[in-house]
């Protein structure tokens, strides 16, 4: 790793500040893709400002019809958390498929995210239930969130705060993993929310995306059969050593009858 | 250069080090406590597992002052002077290791697996380990020792 300072925040307030002062300074939540990619070499950073440890990011409570996450919140808390458990378990569920014991203990939902990888199980389940990421400046729709491979709607130093889900009737989340490293090749979060059927797909191509088709079919029944011989763009997903385009859009189709039939109960 | 303190192996440790410096590489390098492997670069194979706070963390993948205050147990603080841990005892008497290249790794996440699921199922065994890579033994013997050492835990 290239040379940096490490430096331990005592508030959210106090990392905005420092990261406006110092623009090559970067936020460390879990550090679980960050360190990896640092040790590399293939990112470097002034400062590692580490916001993972601070108690005001990490809470996890039921607002009236919201369930909301801090962004510090590890995927190991969201996975044991009787309120998630209660409020949307399909969320339960998701956190408790990403990587492995060690990494989820560190790796957080803010951190997912921020980082926005086409393959990470987090973005289907913020975008299929429709959530607002609540930054240190503002709120943004799910939908105006993610912008493909790794980018996101994010500033210059923004910080996520939280993610805010609205609690759906009922939802499901079924991902097809990479049998080597867990990441989704495939993964479908479907949701029957206050406004509607939502389909969020990951793992398949440039970043999660929504299927329409999908949804639009699920609201006039939502069954598995629904989705038999539904459009979809093959050219959404990407190809390679792992798995052709067409293989691809196979899995998500199988992926998504089986998220239903989860939802279903 | 940051000044950190640790409890290691129940022993207190201070000491400067880089800010970028991993855990792993001061409890090897600084430490000279070997027992705890490098597998891999990328997070993926879990040799390097280590004890902070009683949960199994990869210490290739934190940084030495991340991990100041906290007491950190490694392989080499498992046994009590010539008796085994029970968790060491059981991979022993189960063949639970060929090379032994992952077992420091194994055994500490085991002994975490062990503290959150005392009689644990084989999907929880098999969920549980997935952080840590074998490649040699096919993982039977390791899924026969979890389960003896949750034996010999529960005999005390
Ligand atoms: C072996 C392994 C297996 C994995 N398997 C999976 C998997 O199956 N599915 C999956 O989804 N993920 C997987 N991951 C990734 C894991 O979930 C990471 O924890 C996660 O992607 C990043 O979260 P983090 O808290 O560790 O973020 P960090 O590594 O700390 O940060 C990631 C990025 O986000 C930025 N950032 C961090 N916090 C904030 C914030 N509050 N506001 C704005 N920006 C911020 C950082 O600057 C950095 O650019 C795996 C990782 C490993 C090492
Ligand atoms: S050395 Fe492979 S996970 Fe740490
Ligand atoms: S015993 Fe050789 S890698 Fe596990």
């Amino acid at each position: 790793m290239y040379e940096f300072e490490y430096v331990r925040p005592k508030s959210v307030a106090e990392a905005a500040g420092f990261l406006a002062a110092n623009s090559d300074a970067r936020l460390m939540s879990g550090g679980m893709t960050l360190l990896p990619t640092m040790k590399q070499r293939l990112a470097q950073a002034s400062h590692l400002v580490h916001v993972g440890p601070l108690g005001e990011l990490k809470s996890i409570t039921r607002e009236g019809d919201a369930l909301v996450i801090g962004s510090a919140a590890t995927h190991d808390q969201v996975q044991g958390s009787e309120v998630v458990g209660a409020a949307i378990p399909a969320l339960a569920k998701l956190a408790r498929g990403i990587g492995d014991p060690q990494v989820r203990y560190m790796g957080t939902i803010g951190g997912s995210i921020a980082n926005n990888d086409p393959a990470a199980d987090y973005p289907a389940g913020v975008l299929g239930l429709g959530a607002t990421v609540v930054t240190h400046l503002r709120q943004i729709a799910a939908d105006d969130y993610f912008q493909g491979l790794f980018t996101t709607a994010l500033g210059e130093g923004e910080i996520v705060t939280a993610v805010r889900f609205p609690v759906p009737r009922r939802a499901g989340y079924v991902k097809f993993a990479h049998p080597a490293t867990g990441y989704a090749m495939s993964g479908v979060f479907v949701a029957e929310t206050g406004s509607g059927v939502r389909v969020a797909v990951t793992g398949a191509g440039n970043g999660v995306f929504r299927w329409a088709e999908a949804e639009a079919a699920l609201a006039k029944s939502m069954s598995p059969k629904a989705l038999d011989g539904l459009a979809l763009d093959a050219s959404h997903f990407s190809e390679d050593i792992h798995a052709t385009r067409e293989y691809r859009a196979q899995l998500c189709r199988v992926m998504a009858a089986r998220a239903v039939n989860e939802l279903l109960g | 250069m940051s000044r950190i303190e640790l409890t290691l192996n129940g022993k207190a440790v201070s000491a400067d080090v880089e800010d970028r410096t991993l855990l792993v590489n001061f409890l090897r390098d600084a430490q000279q406590l070997t027992g705890t492997h490098v597998g891999c670069d990328t997070t993926q194979c879990g040799a390097c597992t280590v004890l902070v706070d009683g949960r199994a963390l990869k210490s290739c993948t934190l940084l030495a002052v991340q991990v100041s205050g906290a007491k950190i147990t490694t392989i080499e603080g498992m046994a009590n002077g010539e008796v085994l841990h029970p968790v060491q005892q059981a991979f022993s008497e189960c063949h639970g290791l060929q090379c032994g290249y992952c077992t420091p790794g194994m055994v500490m996440a085991v002994t975490d697996l062990l503290r959150r699921h005392p009689k644990p199922t084989d999907e929880q065994i098999l969920h549980g380990l997935e952080g840590n890579i074998c490649r040699c033994t096919g993982y039977i013997n390791i899924v026969k020792s979890v389960k003896r050492a949750s034996e010999l835990m529960a005999a005390g």
